[in-house]
């Protein structure tokens, strides 16, 4: 008397494979779909490149970042040093690809760091509700209140500076917009039937949290963070540009535009190639982050 | 409201709910959806019919306390088993949900996590209550598929809710709410999502596990001549009152008007009417 209208059963390790199947079948048919917006794929393109010149950084850049040669200071973009050199003859290709690792470093901490804090904290507010909404809810207002450029200011001044510390200080100011996404998308799957049914099979509120709200939340989460990325790019170099970032022989971007401040208006290509690099990389990140909105979020359907 | 018929089992009745009332809260108003609902439950098929907002479903969540903070909930008392369910803890309330007491809801649609397996939310249910047996939660969710006649089990434990019918759905669900052998089974209005013919296989499902498993089983449902025939008591409810209290094959001899409408209201396969006739509600109703 069963309704179910299934195929003949097929062995187990056939069914694996059809499932792999789809499952790249799906993988393939959603690059595709990101391929076909080209401001995505210009974004993803330059991302990955970003990736990929922070990994093979020592075999790309054709001079070391931090040795000296004071002969060649400050000489222009030519055959020889393609962006120039800056004030003490450092080649500036070549620190802007060592650099290229401290940006990826402070991105990819931070979003790590800040995707679970704010999901965290949002999850709980939003399930909970009540006094332990209003709490948190509370704690994550007096945070966005603060402009974020200053408050990383002041936890930098107050750890020291830094490149942990600037990872840090960007963690804390970033997490709060995480926070709030979270519990609004809490909400509105609280009172949903399956959480209802979940809970009268007796789960405990973390395991609801965990395996139930914690995955639905996600994909807005990651969203969201992808387009935090140039914010955090930004408020690194700000960091940097004032000198409270990595330290300077290590060539961070905005420090680089900080030291090149002086000579900018001889020396045009000291702070406007960093400056480009900056630009550039928000800029992917961005597009990405809008890319990967349209493709995730089901309600753009 | 005091015609309530004693349980059919003898010994002490497995739910003795006397006196529930439900309130809303809303800051300063306050909004009664059930009030002052008495009966007992032994071993046995009890219904509760009524129309929308009634307060059937409000019933039985409040004995499970799954309603939100702003719901206040208040009786006299509300015994199931050795366990005073006013006073039970939120520890012990979650060792009774599911484990003693589940609940069977309206739409497999929307009671299933749409990214979790199916198969895993049935494992789940066991998990729950039997910390970190993994391999034995599995077997016994392929095995309650089973019970609950899915033919290919192994296929079926691996799709995720969007990918089976509605039919199994809600069998998925019923085999999620038994899997852990309750006592109690509340459910709530679990064949209106499907059509007919399925409704009757799930219903004739759920008959059998209940005889075979000696539960108690609370039906809440608006299909008055589905209860009748599927049902050992019913209990009539009307703006969250319980206005009648009877036998499932005494509701031809029902007194009360309420029902006698409800009744009355139903079209007859033997006697042809012209015209159906329409419910007609009296104040008194509310409050006597």
């Amino acid at each position: 008397m069963t309704l179910s209208i299934d195929t003949p059963h097929v062995g187990a390790a056939r069914e694996r494979l059809a499932r792999c199947q789809r499952f790249a079948a799906r993988a393939g048919h959603f690059l595709l779909r990101m391929a076909c917006n080209p401001l995505t794929a210009i974004g993803c393109g330059i991302v990955l490149l970003l990736c990929l010149t922070a990994l093979f950084a020592p075999w790309i850049a054709p001079y070391h970042p931090l040795v000296q040669d004071l002969d060649n200071a400050l000489s222009p973009p030519g055959a020889q040093h393609w962006f120039g050199t800056d004030e003490f003859g450092r080649d500036i290709f070549s620190r802007l690809v060592w650099g290229a690792r401290i940006t990826l470093y402070i991105v990819l901490l931070v979003s790590v760091t800040v995707g679970p804090l704010g999901l965290l904290l949002g999850v709980a507010a939003g399930y909970f509700g009540g006094k332990v909404d209003a709490a948190l809810m509370r704690i994550t207002d007096i945070f966005i209140s603060f402009p974020s450029l200053v408050l990383a200011l002041a936890f930098v001044a107050a750890l020291g500076p830094g490149l942990e510390h600037v990872v840090i200080a960007i963690t804390l100011t970033a997490w709060p917009p995480i926070a709030r996404l979270a519990r609004a998308e809490t909400l509105s799957l609280r009172q949903a039937d399956f959480i209802s049914a979940v809970r009268l099979q007796g789960a405990s509120p973390l395991r609801v949290l965990w395996h139930h709200i914690m995955p639905l939340c996600l994909p807005s989460v990651i969203i969201r963070i992808t387009m935090n990325m140039a914010g955090i790019i930004l408020t690194a170099a700000g960091l940097g540009f004032l000198g409270l970032g990595s330290q300077p022989p290590a060539p961070e971007w905005g420090a680089m535009i900080a030291s090149g401040r002086t000579y900018m208006l001889e020396c045009w290509w000291v702070v406007t190639v960093p400056g480009m690099a900056i630009l550039i990389n928000s800029l992917a990140f961005n597009f990405l982050g809008d890319g990967l909105r349209d493709l995730l979020d089901p309600r753009s359907e | 409201m005091t015609c309530s018929i004693p349980a059919v089992s003898n010994g002490a009745p497995l739910l003795d709910v006397h006196d529930l009332r439900v309130n809303f809260v809303n800051g300063r108003h306050s909004t009664p959806a059930v009030r002052g609902v008495s009966f007992q439950l032994g071993r046995e098929k009890l219904a509760i019919v009524g129309e929308s907002g009634s307060g059937k479903s409000t019933v039985g969540r409040a004995l499970l306390q799954l309603h939100p903070a702003k719901a206040r909930i208040e009786a006299a008392r509300m015994q199931f088993g050795d366990v005073d369910l006013l006073r039970a803890s939120p520890a012990q309330m979650r060792a009774i949900r599911g484990r003693r007491i589940s609940m069977i809801m309206q739409d497999p649609k929307y009671s299933l996590n749409p990214v979790v397996r199916v198969g895993e939310q049935i494992a789940e249910a066991w998990r729950s209550h039997h910390r970190g047996q993994h391999a034995a939660a599995k077997k016994r969710a392929l095995e309650m598929l089973e019970v609950v006649r899915i033919r290919e089990p192994e296929r079926l434990y691996q799709r995720y809710p969007h990918e089976i019918s509605g039919g199994q759905g809600q069998r998925v669900m019923i085999a999620m709410m038994l899997i852990t052998e309750p006592e109690l089974v509340i459910a709530d209005e679990p064949t209106s999502a499907l059509d007919v013919s399925v409704r009757l296989q799930i219903l004739a499902l759920l008959d059998e596990l209940v005889k075979a498993r000696g539960l108690g089983l609370i039906f809440i449902s608006h299909d008055i001549s589905l209860v009748r025939s599927f049902c050992d008591r019913v209990l009539v409810m009307y703006a969250g009152r319980v206005v009648e209290s009877l036998a499932a094959g005494d509701l031809d001899r029902a007194r009360h008007p309420y029902t006698q409408g409800l009744l009355a209201a139903l079209p007859d396969v033997d006697q042809r009417r012209s015209r159906l006739p329409v419910l007609q509600r009296q104040a008194s109703w509310l409050s006597d």
